[in-house]
């Protein structure tokens, strides 16, 4: 019988956070797509303290993980706001459409 | 038992925290435009906040909040000099959003909520109230980035910040959760404790993730993307404002974590600062040869400016800090004087933002051109000007440590980065004038006025900086 540890906890963590940091880099279609990679890296790292937390009985792990949880939201929120209003003045997400400036 | 006492520790926080939610109100229930009064009353609130820090000043160091927050001399200089700069850069909006006629108030709360992120970044004593200091400043500066809703280079400007913050952040934490994992706290104190015994490769992997985010918030080299573009789509007040506290802070919080949990690692870390030192150096100075646009030009120097005051905490110790504090002071009076003047660079009520729109600028307006060229000079590093200082003290520090190639290197690259610097002061002196420029504000006049006579003067009495520097840097060495 094969016994789940800490290590397989951690892998899976690091298969998410780099399949989220490489959702940014390669995507070139959508910034909607973008924003759901990096929503994949903040969970990726909860996986990782909560995992981190359990092994180590120590509850500082979870209690950050709420903090970030929070966060998230709220940085979800302001990205999404902010989308909002880009797309009213340029018509498009697009990520090859945010072009206006370069050098 | 934790007493109320232990509370004032953190008196300037929780006074802005407040008052930033009593504004909100204010703005809400206000009858007509409150932009004046809120903006007014916020730069009220950092003066007093700078105030309690400086009260707070005369007590020892301390920690509350279950060392999660701790208040030394290193963080009252670093919160006096965020408070100012935000408080001037400030005042600075204010006639912005007035010329512009903007009615928002919800400017100046976002930019105290920031300053109130930043103060917590200083006063960070646990990985936990770092994340939840920066990510308050961060949060509010992706609004702020993004203000002029209805422009596309401010909303892409904003969406770009964003993103790459975001993803700066995201890297951070996963340090962290690695750093947590392989030493099993996320107290500043204790890690240093456990990393001197012990030095976990996890840790090390979680330092280098932990660098490359703050790496981008203090945008130094490679982790710069970001910097040209948001500076030049952001309004320009808030360019200003982005040059000067969100640095401040974040080089501070630099400083704290790599010189205080992480001060054993320093052989890990102290190569993979040389590189962004000299990385910053070098695109600050070669990237901006060939700008046409003042707030872009600004924004690689920026660049270079923090890849100098990188190279004290290279050095890692007593004198590199005391450099790196004197330098940031010094860089704020020289950066919110050339922002009073490119805030000033309007005519017939358009605001203009080419460097070739400063052409002839000694006769229109011969002030503010020697101001202007006074500030240029000062960022060349020419002496007598400030700015010649404070790349002295970190130079030496370098010297002193052996680091002759840093050394070096700062120094050629001051040389490449004179060459815009002076191209400036070229085009003013020496190109034919256009129109003349509006009257300035009264506001930016007397900012430009300070700025200038620091600037200029700072040679005749230098001791008052160096000294509370010295005091502020033995501080966070003190254990």
């Amino acid at each position: 019988m094969l016994e789940i540890g800490l290590g397989h906890y951690l892998t899976v963590a690091a298969i998410l956070f780099t399949l989220g940091v490489f959702g940014i880099f390669l995507n070139r279609k959508n910034v909607i797509i973008i924003m759901m990679s990096i929503e994949l890296m903040l969970l990726a790292v909860n996986v990782n303290l909560v995992a981190f937390s359990s092994f180590l009985n120590d509850l500082v792990g979870q209690v950050f993980t709420l903090f970030i949880l929070t966060v998230a939201a709220a940085e979800a929120a302001i990205g999404l706001a902010i989308l909002v209003v880009f797309f009213r003045n340029r018509g498009s997400i697009a990520v090859e459409d945010i072009n206006q400036m370069k050098g | 038992m934790t007493s109320l006492a232990n509370l004032s520790l953190a008196a300037p926080e929780l006074l802005m925290a407040a008052a930033g939610l009593v504004l909100l109100m204010i703005g809400v229930y206000q009858k007509g435009d409150a932009t004046r009064l809120v903006g007014w009353l916020a730069v009220l609130v950092m003066v007093v906040a700078g105030v309690l820090v400086l009260k707070g000043a005369g007590t020892d160091a301390g920690t509350t909040f279950k060392g999660m927050f701790v208040t030394d001399a290193f963080a009252v200089y670093a919160k006096v000099m965020v408070l100012g700069a935000s408080a001037l850069s400030l005042i600075l909006s204010l006639g912005w959003l007035a010329q512009e006629e903007i009615k928002k108030f919800e400017y100046s709360v976002l930019v105290l909520f920031a300053t109130l992120g930043m103060l917590m970044m200083v006063s960070a004593n646990d990985l936990m109230s770092l994340y939840i200091g920066l990510e308050l400043q961060s949060l509010a500066l992706y609004v702020v980035a993004s203000f002029k809703r209805d422009s596309v280079k401010s909303t892409e400007a904003g969406l770009k910040y964003f993103v790459l913050g975001s993803v700066a952040s995201g890297m951070m934490l996963y340090g962290m959760s690695m750093i947590y994992g392989f030493s099993g706290t996320t107290n500043f104190e204790v890690l240093a404790e456990v990393l001197s015994e012990h030095q976990a490769t996890g840790v090390v992997v979680g330092l280098v993730f932990v660098m490359a985010g703050l790496a981008f918030k203090v945008s130094a080299a490679p982790f710069h993307m970001w910097t040209p573009d948001v500076y030049e789509g952001a309004p320009t007040p808030v360019t200003a404002f982005f040059a000067l506290a969100p640095k401040i802070a974040a080089i501070a919080l630099f400083v704290r974590v790599m010189t205080g949990p992480f001060a054993d690692l320093i052989g890990a870390w102290q190569q993979v600062m040389w590189i962004i030192a000299v990385l910053s150096m070098i695109v600050g100075s070669f990237g901006a040869i060939g700008q046409q646009n003042i707030k872009r030009l600004m924004a690689y120097s920026s660049i270079g400016h923090m890849g100098y005051a990188l190279i004290g905490l290279v050095v890692g110790n007593e004198e590199g800090v005391q450099g790196i504090l004197i330098y940031l002071a010094i860089y704020v009076f020289m950066n919110i004087g050339a922002f009073a003047i490119i805030l000033s660079m309007r005519q017939k009520g358009r605001a203009l933002e080419g460097i070739s729109d400063l052409a002839g600028l000694s006769k229109t307006s011969p002030l503010m051109a020697a101001a202007l060229a006074i500030f240029m000079f000062s960022m060349a590093g020419i002496p007598p000007m400030a700015g010649f200082f404070g790349k002295f003290y970190v130079f030496i520090s370098a010297v002193h440590a052996g680091m002759y190639w840093l050394a070096v290197i700062g120094v050629l690259t001051s040389v490449v980065g004179a060459y815009y610097y002076l191209r400036i002061v070229k085009v003013m002196y020496f190109d034919e004038p256009t129109e003349a420029f509006d009257t300035p504000r009264l506001a930016n006049r007397v900012i430009l006025l300070v700025a200038g006579v620091f600037t200029l003067f700072y040679i005749v009495y230098p001791s008052p900086l160096l000294l509370t520097a010295q005091a502020a840097a033995k501080s966070l060495f003190a254990y």
